[in-house]
C-alpha cells in the first residue's frame, strides 16, 4: 500500500510535468488533480476507519470535521486573494464587500498566516470533536444515538454556514482562489506539488495510525469497540479513549478537508450536507473496516467509480451505487479488503 | 338639450319622492316602463350624466336592474352606433353577440364595429358597486346581506350611512345587525361629536377589525378630547393584547401542524427504527412513494380530485408497504443484529428507489392537486384563520396514530410485534413465526410512510427529493421521543414542532432549526435514551 502510493506520488508528476503531451504516457493535469482529491478521500476514510473500524464510533458527522478543515483552508485562500477580487479591496473578500461589510470579523484574524491557517484547519475540528466527544461518551450515549446527533451536529453546521450572517461566504462558500504560499493554484507544477503532498501526508497518516491501532492503546480501543461494558468494569476510563480516538480522527479528517480546498478550488457549505457524511461511511464499509487500507482503498474506488460513471451513464450510476451497498453489505460484509484477505488464505490452503 | 330634458324628466318622475314612499307607491308595471325609458338614454348621456343615471337605474325597484349594473360593471354595455340601442355584449370570436340589455333577448351577431362600450371609469365603478351593494341590502338571503354591509363599512362611504340605519331598524339576522352596528360605530369615530365617539369606542372595544383597530389608533394619537384619547388607549391595548393572544393561538396550530407532519413522517420510521431496530435509510423514499402514489391515483380519476385521496390512501399503504415487504424479505432479513449494517444497505436502496422515480416519472416535481374540500381557509375571526389542508392533516394524523396504537395494542399481530421486539427467542420459543411477523412489521411501518406521503403531497412538492427532506427529521423525532415508544414519538413531534415554530418568530426560520437541533443534541447528553426510555437489562445492547 505504501509501495504503491510512493510510486504514484512519482509516477504522476513525472508522466504529468516531463512526458510530453502527446506522448500516450502523459498524464493530464485533470487526472492529477482528480487523484489529488481521491488521496484527501483516502485521508478522510482513514479518519473514520480509526473512530469506526476500531473504536465502534459510527460517526454520521465527519463531513464536517472535513468540511471545517476545508473552511480554514479556504479562509487562507480567500485572504491571498488581497486586492485581486471583483471589487479590488485589499481587506475584505468579495463576499463581505458585496454585503457592505466594513471589517473584517474578528474570527478572520490571523487567517493570512498559512500556518496559523492550518493549525485552525486542524484545531477547530478537533476541538469540536472533543467538545462532543467529551459531552457524549460521559453520558454514554452509544450506538445509533450517537450517530444520528453527529448527523443533526452536521446538518446544523451546513444551515448556520448557509447564513450570510455567519461570515463564510452564505451560499456560495469561498471561492476564486489565486494562490498558495505563492504560488499560483492554477499552474501545472503546483498541483503536482500538491499531489505529492497529498500522498506523502496519506502515508505519513497512514503509518502513525498502523503505530496507533497496534499499540497497547489500540488494543485498548479495539476491546472497547467489541466490549465496552467489560472494559469498563475492569477499570478502564473508556471515555478518555473514545474521545482521544474521536478528536484524533477529526483531526486527520479536517487536514483532509485543508488539502482538498486547493485541488478543487471551492468550499461551500454543501459539504456539510448529512448525504456526504454518509457516503464516507460507505466508502470505508466497501473498502472494509478495521484495515486502514482498506479505507483508503474504497473511498478511491468509490470515488473514481462515480467519477466515470456519472460521465458515461447518469442515470445508471445512483441504481450501481445503490445495488453496490447492497451487495457489499448482504456478501462482503467485510468489504473489498476483507475478500482479498479470504481469497488469500483461501489460495494459500490450496497451494 | 333634448337628452337633459328626458333626464330631468326621469328624475323628477323617480326621484319626486323618497325611495322608501315610492317603493310602495310606486306600482312594478310603471317601474318596468320606467327602466325601459331610462337605460336608452345611456347611449347618447354625456360622460358627467352617466352616474345620475345609473343611480336612477339602481332606485327603480325594477328586478333586472341589478344584473343590468353588474354587467355595467363587467364592461358589457354597449350602444349600437347605427340605432343608439344599449346591448348586452357577449364576445364570439371575432364577433360580439349581442343581447338586449334588459330582457336579455338574443339580437344576433354583429362586427365589432358596430357597437360602442358605454365607458366606465374608476369612480364610477365605486358607485355602481356601493349601488349594488344598496340592493343587495334588501336581499333574502341574509348572507347576501352581510357581505354588502361589510361592502358598505370597508367603503366608509358618508352616503351608505342612510341606508345602514334604515336596515338596521328592520333587520332580524344577528350578524348582519352587529355588523351594522360596527360598521355605524366606525363612522362614529370620525364623528366632531364627543359623546358619540366615546359610546362608540364602547361598542368597538375587543373588536379584531383591521379598519377599525387603525381608525382607534388614530385616535389614541390625535384625538382632541384628551378623556376619549386616554379611553381609546385602554380599548386599543385591549384590542392589542386579544390580537396578540389569538397570535398566539396561531403559532400554537403551526406548531401542531408541525408537528403533525412529523409525526406522520416519523411514526413509520418509530416502528421499523423503534420497534425492529432496523435503521431503515429509505424510509424517506416510502414516504415519497406514497406521495407519488398519490399522484398516480389522481391522474387515473381526473374527474374525481376530491375523491381521489381516500382512494390514494390505501393504494399508498399497499404499494410502500410491498415495498416494505420486499426490502425486509429481501434483504433486511440477512442483518438482524447488526444495525448500523442496515443503515448502509437501506441507504443503497434509497439511492435505488430515488433513480427508479426519476427514470419513471421524470426528475421533476410533479404537480398533485388539493381537492376543493382541503383548499381554503377556516375564518375564526379577522385575526385567526386556520388553513383547511393544515387542519386536516392534524386530524388525519391523530386518526392514523390513535388507529396504530389499537393495533399494536390489541390485535393479535400487534401483541405478535411486541413480543419479538421484546425478547425474540422467547417470542419463538412459544411458537410465534418470527420471521412472518418481522415481514409484517416493516410492512406496516414502511405503509404508514406511505400514507405520510399522501398527506405530504398536499402541502410540499412532490419530487424525488422528497424523501431526504424528511429523512432527517424523522430520525431526530424518534431518538428524541425515546425509541421503541410510539408515545415518544408523539409527543417528541409535537414538541418539536410547537418549539420549532415559537422561536421561529424572533429568531428566523433557519436560526429556529439550529436552535432545535443544538437542543437535541444536548438533550440526549443529558438523557442517553429519548425523551421515554425503554426500561429493563435487556436494552443494553
Amino acid at each position: 500500500m505504501i509501495a504503491i502510493l510512493l510510486a504514484s506520488c512519482i509516477i504522476f508528476p513525472v508522466f504529468n510535468l516531463l512526458v510530453p503531451e502527446s506522448s500516450a504516457f502523459h498524464i493530464s493535469t485533470y487526472l492529477v488533480t482528480l487523484f489529488g482529491k481521491y488521496l484527501c478521500f483516502g485521508l478522510l476514510a482513514l479518519a473514520l476507519d480509526l473512530a469506526w473500524g476500531f473504536c465502534g464510533i459510527l460517526s454520521l458527522g465527519h463531513g464536517a470535521f472535513f468540511a471545517l478543515g476545508g473552511y480554514g483552508m479556504g479562509m487562507y485562500l480567500m485572504r491571498q486573494i488581497g486586492d485581486r477580487g471583483v471589487y479590488g479591496n485589499p481587506n475584505l473578500p468579495d463576499f463581505m464587500v458585496f454585503l457592505n461589510w466594513t471589517e473584517l470579523p474578528w474570527y478572520w484574524n490571523g487567517f493570512n498566516y498559512f500556518g496559523f491557517a492550518m493549525l485552525m484547519a486542524a484545531f477547530v475540528p478537533g476541538l469540536l470533536a472533543f467538545a462532543f466527544g467529551w459531552l457524549a461518551f460521559r453520558s454514554r450515549v452509544t450506538g445509533v444515538y450517537l450517530s444520528i446527533i453527529l448527523q443533526a451536529m452536521t446538518y446544523a453546521l451546513m444551515l448556520s454556514f448557509f447564513r450570510n450572517e455567519m461570515g463564510f461566504g452564505g451560499n456560495n462558500g469561498l471561492t476564486d482562489f489565486k494562490d498558495i504560499l505563492g504560488f499560483s493554484l492554477q499552474s501545472d507544477v503546483t498541483r503536482a506539488v500538491l499531489f505529492v503532498l497529498a500522498s506523502l501526508m496519506l502515508i505519513i497518516v497512514y503509518m502513525i495510525c498502523r503505530h496507533i491501532v497496534k499499540s497497547k492503546f489500540g488494543r485498548v480501543v479495539v476491546s472497547i469497540r467489541d466490549a465496552e461494558t467489560r472494559m469498563r468494569f475492569i477499570g478502564y476510563k473508556v471515555e478518555n479513549y473514545k474521545t482521544s480516538v474521536f478528536v484524533l480522527s477529526a483531526l486527520i479528517a479536517g487536514l483532509a478537508g485543508a488539502l482538498y480546498v486547493p485541488f478543487v478550488g471551492i468550499i461551500n457549505p454543501g459539504e456539510f450536507a448529512p448525504l456526504n457524511s454518509i457516503e464516507i461511511v460507505i466508502w470505508v464499509a466497501i473498502g472494509g473496516r478495521s484495515t486502514l487500507y482498506g479505507a483508503v482503498l474504497g473511498a478511491i474506488l468509490v470515488s473514481y467509480a462515480k467519477t466515470r460513471f456519472t460521465a458515461i451513464m447518469p442515470e445508471a450510476w445512483l441504481f450501481t451505487l445503490g445495488g453496490l451497498f447492497v451487495f457489499v453489505t448482504l456478501f462482503l460484509p467485510r468489504g473489498l479488503a476483507g475478500f482479498f484477505s479470504d481469497l488469500k488464505t483461501k489460495l494459500g490452503k490450496k497451494a | 338639450m333634448l337628452r337633459k330634458i328626458l333626464i330631468l324628466a326621469a328624475t323628477f318622475q323617480l326621484f319626486g319622492l323618497p325611495p322608501e314612499v315610492e317603493a310602495q307607491t310606486q306600482d312594478a308595471s310603471q317601474a318596468n316602463s320606467a327602466l325601459e325609458e331610462i337605460i336608452p338614454i345611456l347611449a347618447t348621456a354625456r360622460r358627467n350624466e352617466v352616474p345620475d343615471l345609473v343611480e336612477i337605474i339602481a332606485n327603480s325597484q325594477d328586478s333586472r336592474r341589478r344584473p343590468f349594473l353588474e354587467s355595467l360593471l363587467n364592461g358589457q354595455i354597449y350602444f349600437t352606433r347605427d340605432e343608439e340601442r344599449v346591448v348586452k355584449v357577449l364576445r364570439v370570436d371575432d364577433q360580439f353577440q349581442i343581447n338586449d340589455a334588459l330582457s336579455n333577448e338574443e339580437l344576433g351577431l354583429v362586427g365589432t364595429r358596430a357597437v360602442r362600450r358605454v365607458s366606465v371609469n374608476n369612480s364610477l365603478r365605486r358607485t355602481i358597486r356601493l349601488l349594488i351593494a344598496g340592493i343587495d341590502l334588501q336581499d333574502d338571503d341574509p348572507q347576501v346581506r352581510l357581505s354588502a354591509v361589510e361592502y358598505m363599512v370597508a367603503q366608509e362611504a358618508a352616503e351608505s350611512r342612510e341606508q345602514l340605519l334604515q336596515l338596521q331598524s328592520e333587520e332580524s339576522d344577528e350578524s348582519v345587525i352587529q355588523a351594522i352596528e360596527e360598521g355605524l360605530a366606525l363612522t362614529d369615530l370620525s364623528s366632531k361629536d364627543a359623546s358619540l365617539r366615546s359610546s362608540a369606542l364602547d361598542k368597538l372595544a375587543g373588536n379584531l377589525n383591521s379598519t377599525i383597530r387603525n381608525s382607534i389608533r388614530d385616535m389614541a394619537e390625535n384625538d382632541p378630547d384628551p378623556e376619549i384619547q386616554a379611553k381609546a388607549q385602554d380599548v386599543l391595548y385591549s384590542i392589542q393584547s386579544k390580537v396578540e393572544l389569538y397570535g398566539y393561538v396561531q403559532t400554537l396550530f403551526f406548531g401542531l401542524s408541525l408537528g403533525s407532519v412529523l409525526l406522520l413522517a416519523a411514526i413509520g420510521l418509530a416502528i421499523t427504527f423503534g420497534v425492529m431496530g432496523v435503521i431503515n435509510m429509505a424510509h424517506g423514499e416510502l414516504i415519497m412513494l406514497g406521495a407519488y402514489t398519490t399522484y398516480v391515483v389522481q391522474q387515473a380519476f381526473p374527474d374525481s380530485i376530491g375523491m381521489s385521496l381516500f382512494i390514494a390512501i390505501p393504494a399508498a399503504f399497499l404499494v410502500s408497504g410491498l415495498f416494505g415487504i420486499l426490502i425486509e424479505r429481501g434483504i433486511i432479513r440477512f442483518l438482524y443484529g447488526r444495525p448500523l449494517e442496515t443503515l448502509l444497505a437501506t441507504f443503497g436502496i434509497s439511492l435505488i428507489l430515488q433513480q427508479l422515480v426519476r427514470s419513471v416519472f421524470s426528475p421533476q416535481n410533479r404537480q398533485v392537486s388539493n381537492p376543493e374540500w382541503m383548499s381554503g381557509q377556516w375564518q375564526i375571526n379577522e385575526v385567526l384563520a386556520l388553513t383547511y389542508n393544515r387542519l386536516y392533516i392534524l386530524i388525519f394524523c391523530f386518526i392514523v396514530f390513535a388507529l396504530l396504537s389499537l393495533l399494536l395494542k390489541k390485535t393479535r399481530l400487534g401483541i405478535e410485534v411486541r413480543a419479538v421486539s421484546q425478547n425474540r427467542a422467547m417470542a419463538k420459543a412459544i411458537g410465534v413465526r418470527s420471521g412472518w411477523v418481522d415481514a409484517l412489521t416493516f410492512g406496516l411501518g414502511s405503509g404508514i410512510a406511505g400514507i405520510a406521503g399522501v398527506a405530504l403531497s398536499q402541502i410540499t412538492n412532490v419530487g424525488p427529493n422528497l424523501g431526504q427532506a424528511y429523512i432527517v427529521d424523522s430520525f431526530m423525532v424518534v431518538v428524541f421521543g425515546g425509541v421503541g415508544n410510539l408515545w415518544g414519538t408523539f409527543y417528541g413531534a409535537f414538541i418539536l414542532g410547537i418549539g420549532n415554530k415559537i422561536l421561529e418568530p424572533w429568531a428566523g426560520a433557519v436560526v429556529a432549526k439550529i436552535l432545535i437541533l443544538v437542543f437535541i443534541i444536548l438533550f440526549i447528553q443529558k438523557q442517553p435514551r429519548g425523551l421515554f426510555p425503554q426500561k429493563g437489562r435487556g436494552m443494553e445492547e
